[in-house]
């Protein structure tokens, strides 16, 4: 039998990190996250596997540790909140142009600017279309709970070393503070330094006499070659939205409307989907785990079957782009989002849904 | 009896008294001419080799003319963003702590935009070593104000000299962090002459030996021209810091083991 426990998300991060063998925590305290690095301090993760767990000055000091753990092969990882992950931005992108593999964890809170502290997710933009400069993308994983927020940590640790990425886990205020029950694995083994070498050749961990020297660099000042490493980027960014598409459907094979909602909004979307059913409302619900890779396919299958779907999210309305961008026009889409902290109820945006597909095309029809 | 070798005695190895470390390249120096990067280089991968400690170093690149450093030295490196190769290395060496672990940065990288990664990587005493070169300008960016920069020197940015009312003050960043608990050997040299090289060496090696000890953060500081920012031939530049750069920044020992 697994071992269960009550946790918090945020814990349930943290000791998911410690178990799938991670080696480094660097970070930065800031709310709604700040129990991830006092849960690994707590745990005394040096006693238990080794791992090192270490509070830097900044988010921007941070994001360079794990650049510098992850350049040498390592399983490293940082956890911050929006304003922070804007700090991180530089460093993201040193990573994504060195293909450095890496887990990073926004737990997002309201913004722009200092914002609030209660949950959000405006931050879609900027982990799914690349926050930082240049041409990139990193995978993005999406928990609508607990017990995902401690799985993904295992996952994203897979899925970075697989395709030498960094992995988001984009979380937010309400799923980093709840409590939910949680089914727990067996410790992973950390890599010892002979198994670093062998399975990561790239890694630079020092040069010895049977291999060329392993330089972890961004630069290349020649056009022709800058155009070759962007284009193999691209290529391997492609291949990840061919082959890592993650999403779950609720309720999908009889819906003649959907919900299209992610993370603590797919929890809302999923009680109205309960609540519609009961009115006899024929709605179901679509929510992307992997918010890069999009799952685009999917959502254009759904276009041919269903008369509209409203994407739920707490933004001004980000994703919902996706969603346009998946249908191409095929059906209608609109969007409904809570700002500044606030999570909408399941009856809110189960009357929105009838409002906006199913009221207005019985105004129509008296018409 | 030495000046009677004809030529082919001369390459003999056993009349050899000089030869390039192995450690550094054959990639060709892409330093002005006179510049004090190269010997800088020269110096750290000599005392590597010395050290036979080539597959127990990494290295971390700044960005600034020496932002190529890895295409010259023969060991594993990474290029770490403007400012911030203190973290970059503290990272590597909290999950290497038995390997050399260096950083090589120029005085903006280090004393402008890092030193928020400077001062906390010194304070928090990592086990690192930091070479600090300064030249007292932005030499890659074509000579821009570094914090470095004397009081009244003309920059690109200071076309009229460095006003400290309002540009500021020369940054002592060196002095500043060798009051912190966390540092161990701090020392300010240059490379301009043979016998400055020799000191030089001589500290380059402490601050390799010194972080086996683990006893806390190594630095050394190397004032070098920058004889293309500075507008000046490179012995006019080797000149002018003599009567300019070594008054305001004094070579010698700034703190040393007890
Ligand atoms: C974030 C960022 N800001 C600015 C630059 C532009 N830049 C490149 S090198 C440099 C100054 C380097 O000066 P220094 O560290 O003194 O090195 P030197 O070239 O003098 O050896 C600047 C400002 C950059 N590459 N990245
Ligand atoms: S610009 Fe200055 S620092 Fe750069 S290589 Fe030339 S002399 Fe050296
Ligand atoms: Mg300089």
């Amino acid at each position: 039998m697994k071992e269960v426990r009550l946790m918090k998300g945020n814990e349930a991060i943290a000791e998911g990190v410690i178990r799938a063998g991670c080696d480094g925590y660097f970070g930065y305290p800031i709310t709604p996250q700040s129990e991830v690095m006092e849960y690994l301090f707590a745990n005394k993760t040096k006693e238990r596997t080794g791992m090192i767990v270490l509070q830097a000055e900044s988010e921007i000091a941070s994001i360079h540790m794990v650049y510098g753990g992850a350049a040498s092969g390592k399983r490293v990882m940082t956890s911050s909140s929006s304003p922070g992950i804007s700090l991180m931005q530089e460093g993201i992108s040193f990573m994504a142009g060195t293909e450095l593999p890496c887990l990073l964890m926004n737990c997002v809170r309201g913004g722009p600017g200092l914002g609030t502290i209660q949950p959000s997710q405006s931050d879609y933009f900027q982990a799914v279309k690349g926050g930082g400069h240049g041409d990139y993308k990193m995978i993005v994983l999406a928990p609508a709970s607990v017990q995902e927020m401690y799985d993904f940590a295992k996952l994203g640790f897979e899925l970075a070393f697989k395709h030498r990425i960094q992995v988001m886990v984009l979380s937010d205020g309400a799923i980093g503070q709840m409590m939910e029950k949680v089914e727990l694995d067996e410790q992973v083994p950390r890599w010892t330094d002979e198994e670093i070498v062998k399975l990561h050749p790239w890694a630079a961990t020092g040069k010895t006499p049977d291999r060329k020297r392993n330089i972890i660099t961004s630069l290349d000042l020649n056009p022709v070659k800058q155009e070759i490493i962007n284009r193999n980027l691209q290529k391997k960014f492609k291949h990840i939205e061919e082959t890592e598409v993650r999403f779950e459907k609720i309720m999908c094979d009889d819906a003649e409307y959907l919900f299209v909602a992610y993370g603590s909004s797919s929890r809302i979307c999923q009680k109205a989907v309960a609540l519609g059913r009961a009115k006899g409302i024929k709605v179901g619900l679509l929510r992307p785990i992997t918010l890069f890779p999009y799952p685009t396919k999917e959502l254009a299958k759904l276009a041919k079957q269903v008369k509209g779907m409203l994407s739920v999210e707490m933004s001004a309305g980000q994703m919902v782009e996706d969603v346009r961008l998946s249908v191409n026009g095929a059906v209608p889409v609109e969007h409904y989002g809570r700002l500044g902290g606030i999570i909408p109820a399941p009856d809110e945006v189960l009357n929105v849904l009838e409002e906006k597909f199913i009221k207005e095309k019985l105004l129509c029809k008296t018409h | 009896m030495q000046d009677t070798l004809t030529n082919e005695e001369i390459c003999k190895p056993e009349n050899m008294v000089y030869h390039r470390t192995a450690l550094l390249t054959e990639a060709p120096l892409s330093y002005c001419p006179g510049c004090g990067h190269g010997t800088a280089h020269r110096l750290i991968m000599e005392v590597i080799e010395e050290m036979k400690m080539q597959a127990n170093t990494i290295g971390v690149a700044p960005v600034g003319c020496s932002v190529l450093a890895y295409d010259f030295m023969d060991i594993d490196m990474q290029q770490a963003a403007h400012g911030r190769a203190p973290a970059v290395a503290t990272g590597i060496k909290r999950l290497y702590p038995d390997k050399f672990v260096f950083t090589y940065q120029g005085d903006g990288d280090l004393a402008a935009i890092g030193t928020c990664e400077t001062i906390h990587a010194c304070n928090r005493g990592e086990n690192i070593t930091i070479f600090f070169v300064n030249n007292g300008i932005y030499g890659m960016t074509g000579g821009q104000m570094a914090p470095t920069t004397l009081p009244g020197m003309k920059t690109a940015t200071s076309p009229f000299g460095r006003d400290v009312e309002t540009m500021g003050h020369p940054l002592k960043i060196t002095e500043l962090i060798a009051n912190l608990p966390g540092t161990y050997f701090v020392t300010r040299q240059s490379v301009h002459t043979p016998a400055n090289v020799r000191k030089a060496k001589k500290a380059i090696e402490k601050a390799i030996q010194y972080q086996k000890l683990n006893k806390g953060l190594n630095f050394v500081e190397i004032v070098s021209n920058c004889n293309s920012g500075w507008k000046m031939t490179p012995l006019e530049s080797n000149k002018w810091m003599e009567e300019n750069m070594f008054p305001f920044y004094p070579l010698g020992d700034i703190k040393v083991p007890k």
